[in-house]
């Protein structure tokens, strides 16, 4: 059971991820989450205004579902296999973020600066949170493909587009960790 | 029932998120800054054994449980597509320190907030939408 509540190595998690992308294939689907943002637009009406989103949401049923499970999964997963909620980052990365004021870096899952109740109802903290999520949503559709949908299968897939797209979110990510984070917090 | 493989199946995404700490915002900022090779490993090796499943769906090796051919679809080509997307992705991706499937794996956790980041994604998705044909590809 130590194996199990003990943090999962990356020996361990990217052959389970990889896995899980062949799971859904045999299943007769793909691996891809951020398509799912499509689905809740067209959900919630928006096929009446764009026919971009005029899709029967059905046939996404599936992808749903399976985000459904992430989320029971997360909560089996925070409540019942893990004994702290430390994360043990490189100690330089702590003294980084206390730089740029962010305070017990590692000391759990998430930074208080961001993810906290209070922050959320700061203006500031509230659009941080708002600002960060449409970038992540507006971008992995204009892209076509996240983490999961261009970093792992279409790489694996050994497609150009994908490389060109994985180029793309570490030149946003190191822009946004190196040289905008500094000047928020 | 056919949807049951589906929620087990995401309920492992959602264990081995958690677990691996890839849902820690300390993790992606960690990875940006080049001071774990943690991140790198999970990503690289999770494409390394996926060239080996394309491999197998190519050759025909494997097909699905109900014995169809398995094809994946390539992504859309296009320069401005992928990176200036890529980009925008990356921006949120550092910030948010979390992609679309963690972002739902910490509602799991409790995590209120994530909800307006989730939010915000949806949004992020609809003007997509409503701009595409304005936007270069």
């Amino acid at each position: 059971m130590d194996f199990i509540t003990q943090p999962w190595e990356w020996y361990v998690a990217g052959p389970v991820i990889s896995f899980i992308m062949f799971l859904l294939y045999y299943f007769g689907e793909r691996f891809g989450v951020s398509s799912n943002l499509e689905t809740f637009c067209s959900i919630g009406g928006a096929g009446k205004f764009v026919n971009y989103f005029k899709i029967d949401w059905r046939d996404n049923l599936w992808n749903l579902i399976f985000i459904a499970g992430s989320i029971v999964g997360g909560f089996i997963a925070s409540n019942y296999l893990t004994t702290t909620d430390a994360v043990a980052i490189n100690p330089q990365t702590v003294k980084d973020l206390a730089d740029i004021g962010i305070m017990n870096a590692g000391q759990s899952y998430l930074p208080d600066e961001i993810f906290s109740v209070d922050t959320m109802l700061t203006l500031k903290g509230f659009l941080i949170l708002i600002v960060a999520g449409f970038l992540v949503g507006f971008g992995a559709r204009w892209a076509g493909g996240c983490t999961s949908g261009h970093a792992i299968v279409g790489l694996s897939n050994l497609e150009l587009a994908s490389l060109i797209a994985v180029i793309g979110f570490f030149i946003g990510g190191l822009v946004m960790t190196w040289l905008i984070l500094p000047l928020i917090f | 029932m056919k949807y049951i493989k589906f929620f087990l199946v995401g309920i492992l995404f959602g264990i081995v998120m958690s677990k691996a700490e890839i849902i820690s915002w300390y993790r992606i900022y960690e990875m940006f800054k080049f001071q774990s090779f943690h991140m790198y490993g999970i990503i690289g090796s999770a494409i390394l054994l996926g060239m080996v499943s394309m491999f197998l769906f190519k050759k025909k090796m494997v097909k699905t449980f109900k014995g169809e051919e398995i094809y994946v679809m390539p992504k859309k080509e296009g320069l401005s597509r992928n990176l200036l997307g890529g980009i925008l992705f990356g921006l949120g991706w550092a910030l948010a320190g979390a992609c679309p499937g963690p972002m739902f794996v910490l509602i799991g956790k409790g995590v209120v907030s994530i909800l307006v980041v989730i939010f915000g994604a949806t949004l992020g998705a609809f003007f997509y939408g409503v701009y595409k044909d304005k936007l270069p590809h």
